[in-house]
């Protein structure tokens, strides 16, 4: 094969599939970044799939009626991080337990974005694409790195300032103690109810946005349980990136390479070329990112909490001993 | 003035039951003002969701169908939820079944009968108990969280599903649907009302809360889950093994969601489509809570939320409301009563406001 030949082919076949990838990508390293925030604070929030759809149907509505897609994204944070609100109330208030309460919301979430979805039904927005000139976003190579909607790069910028937050800040050490010892916590001055709020609603916000993916720019319309369970996918990535920024970000990418390779499979893409490829169901590469977060979580959970970074309070409720 | 809570030394036993009514009652007056506010006729939409199905006797049959899985399912999970052992993957346990109650009547082919329809039932509880037996393995041996595991392991068994009836178990004379073949009639479940869609299944599910109410009052094991799950360390003094308690209340959470899973294929549907994971393993967890994790509650509670869905279709041709929207009262009861729950462990006190009580009291 020549020089050109290679080069022509990456170009017909490779950039897509990574602009393909990136898509995928997005929405469960959005949501995926806010649930990890949620659970280092020891909260364990199973409702992601209900603020997706909540945030995408928040999202295309604010855009159909300002027709901005910026207070779009806006408004599905605002939409995602409402619902979280019902979370945390009874979470954190009531103390009722985080995963009745976390399905619940999904439940909660499905239903209601149906039905505020109804009066969009049918209405199309223009998709919320290219954050760059179309003279690079739409340049066959350029658009490799120009090409993609702003919440992409939003999600990207995302990574460093949640692993400099958790890492480097005051306030990401108090999450982080809160969820790794509420008492200690507690005992030494800090509103360990405060500090979930906050990160509860900054899942719901991120989650928002990511559900706004596919209202706003994969799909620009809306259609009911439209994320397809992506939420729980997003779940599934916090626990295989065992609660580690970086690794989420890769995880991410990993994950949205098999749910490619689960589409091009669909697609019957391998063709004949590759027997050995054509010959695996596309069922199986759905399965994967599921498959792999249990060894993955069987792994870290063998080491002990020691070698672990998963946060030790994780889905147990807060009751301070006064 | 200020609100105290105190820890009641039992659990208040008419708040156990009254808070799950009055978190019906609320839901319904909820749903009246937000619909009504939502330009929809919402005295209409509520009546229709949780009235209808009660109020009109040719609806009944489809509560019955509907609830039987939803009870079936809760019973086994309540199991568990008492032991402190959550498996939320009853949804994936019950598609197992399913694939293996189908796997039986494909294996006998035009073959049919009282044997074959046991053996189906026989494969279903077993395959359940045997999805679920892979989250209490990796908690017991490695120490990994339920939760998270059987929720993916769910993931994977519809993936199972997927490939199952787009490849080697589609329907030959499908019209390359992804779906396996109609069951014969003979490899289905005896309807017991002729005219009715009620079959075997409901009848099941009408004597199983009654054994397990049995199981966790009068024997040990039932004591021995209920003594693990309110404390560990009471139940290791008094010999009762943790690891043993979660094998078991696993395995019967699996096996009951496996065979809802046969029952509604070989009493329903008849055949499994891409559409036949409907989210009964995931309903079946507010059936469970709704019942307060007693079997004679969870026969209720599945009742009402097979209502719900029930009023929900009606809605939908009345009020011109989403099928979906059923989840949203389905979510706010599960709200209420998790919600109310404070309640029932708690005595709420009015204190009337005093001087600050001086340091060092």
């Amino acid at each position: 094969m020549s020089l050109d030949a290679i080069i022509t082919f990456a170009i017909t076949y490779g950039i897509p599939a990574i602009i393909t990838i990136v898509g995928l990508t997005t929405p469960i390293l959005l949501a995926g970044l806010g649930e990890l925030v949620a659970e280092k604070s020891g909260v364990l929030n199973l409702g992601v799939e209900g603020m997706m759809l909540v945030g995408a149907i928040s999202g295309f509505g604010v855009t159909v009626i300002t027709g901005s897609p910026w207070l779009g994204i806006l408004g599905a944070a605002a939409g995602g991080g409402l619902a979280s609100m019902l979370f945390a109330v009874l979470v954190l208030q009531l103390n009722s337990n985080q995963v009745a309460t976390g399905l619940a919301l999904t439940i909660f979430g499905t239903g209601l974005s149906s039905l505020l979805g109804l009066s969009f039904t049918g209405r199309i927005i223009a998709p919320f694409l290219s954050a760059f000139p179309a003279s690079v976003a739409k340049d066959p190579v350029l658009k490799l790195l120009f090409g993609y909607s702003p919440i992409v790069y939003f999600a990207l910028i995302m990574v460093p300032v949640v692993y400099w937050f958790l890492k480097y800040t005051r306030a990401g050490l108090i999450l982080r103690a809160v969820g790794e010892n509420d008492h200690s916590a507690h005992s030494i001055g800090y509103s360990v109810v405060a500090v979930r709020y906050a990160a509860i609603a900054f899942g719901g916000a991120m989650a928002g946005i990511g559900g706004a993916y596919f209202s706003m720019v994969i799909t620009p319309m809306w259609a009911e349980k439209m994320t397809a369970g992506r939420g729980w996918i997003a779940l599934a990535l916090v626990v295989f990136a065992g609660w580690r920024t970086g690794r989420l970000l890769a995880g991410a990418y990993f994950f949205g390479f098999l749910m490619w390779l689960e589409l091009f499979a669909k697609a019957n893409g391998f063709g004949t070329s590759l027997p050995f490829l054509q010959s695996i169901p596309s069922q199986f590469w759905a399965a994967m990112p599921y498959l792999m977060t249990v060894i993955a979580l069987s792994f870290i959970s063998s080491r002990g909490t020691a070698g672990s970074n998963a946060p030790a309070c994780l889905g147990k409720p807060f009751l301070p001993s006064t | 003035m200020r609100l105290k809570l105190e820890k009641r030394r039992e659990p208040s036993m008419v708040m156990l039951v009254a808070t799950p009514i009055a978190s019906v009652i609320l839901t319904m007056i909820i749903g009246v003002v937000v619909f009504d506010l939502m330009g929809i006729n919402g005295f209409q939409a509520v009546k229709d969701i949780f009235l209808t199905p009660i109020l009109a006797s040719y609806k009944w049959q489809d509560v019955a169908v509907k609830a039987a899985p939803l009870v079936i399912i809760a019973l086994g999970l309540s199991l568990g939820n008492r032991a402190q052992v959550w498996n939320i993957g009853a949804e994936g346990q019950y598609i197992i079944g399913a694939l293996c109650a189908a796997g039986v009547a494909i294996a006998f082919g035009q073959t049919g009968g009282f044997f074959v329809v046991v053996l189906m039932i026989a494969a279903s509880i077993i395959g359940g108990a045997a999805w679920a037996a892979i989250p209490a393995m990796l908690r017991t041996r490695y120490s990994v969280n339920e939760i998270l595991s059987s929720l993916m392991l769910t993931y994977v068994a519809a993936q199972v599903l997927g490939y199952l009836i787009g490849g080697p178990w589609k329907d030959p004379n499908g019209r390359n649907f992804p779906a396996t073949a109609p069951l014969l009639d003979s490899q289905s479940l005896p309807i017991l009302f002729p005219g009715t869609t009620i079959h075997l299944g409901v009848l099941i599910a009408l004597i199983l809360p009654f054994a397990f109410w049995l199981l966790m009052s009068r024997a040990v094991f039932g004591y021995q889950v209920r003594v693990v799950g309110s404390s560990p360390n009471a139940a290791r003094h008094g010999g009762f093994d943790t690891r043993n308690t979660i094998w078991a209340t696993m395995m019967i959470g699996g096996a009951m969601a496996g065979l809802a899973g046969s029952l509604e294929f070989s009493g329903v549907l008849h055949k499994i489509d891409l559409g036949f994971a409907s989210g009964y393993g995931f309903t079946a967890i507010i059936v469970s809570f709704l019942g307060r994790l007693n079997p004679i509650g969870c026969l209720i509670a599945g009742i009402v939320l097979a209502v719900t869905f029930v009023g929900g279709q009606v809605a939908q041709t009345t009020v011109h409301i989403p099928n979906s929207t059923a989840g949203i009262f389905q979510a706010m009861m599960l709200f209420f009563i998790l919600a109310s729950d404070i309640l029932v462990r708690y005595r709420v006190r009015l204190i009337p406001s005093t001087k600050p009580i001086a340091a060092g009291e």
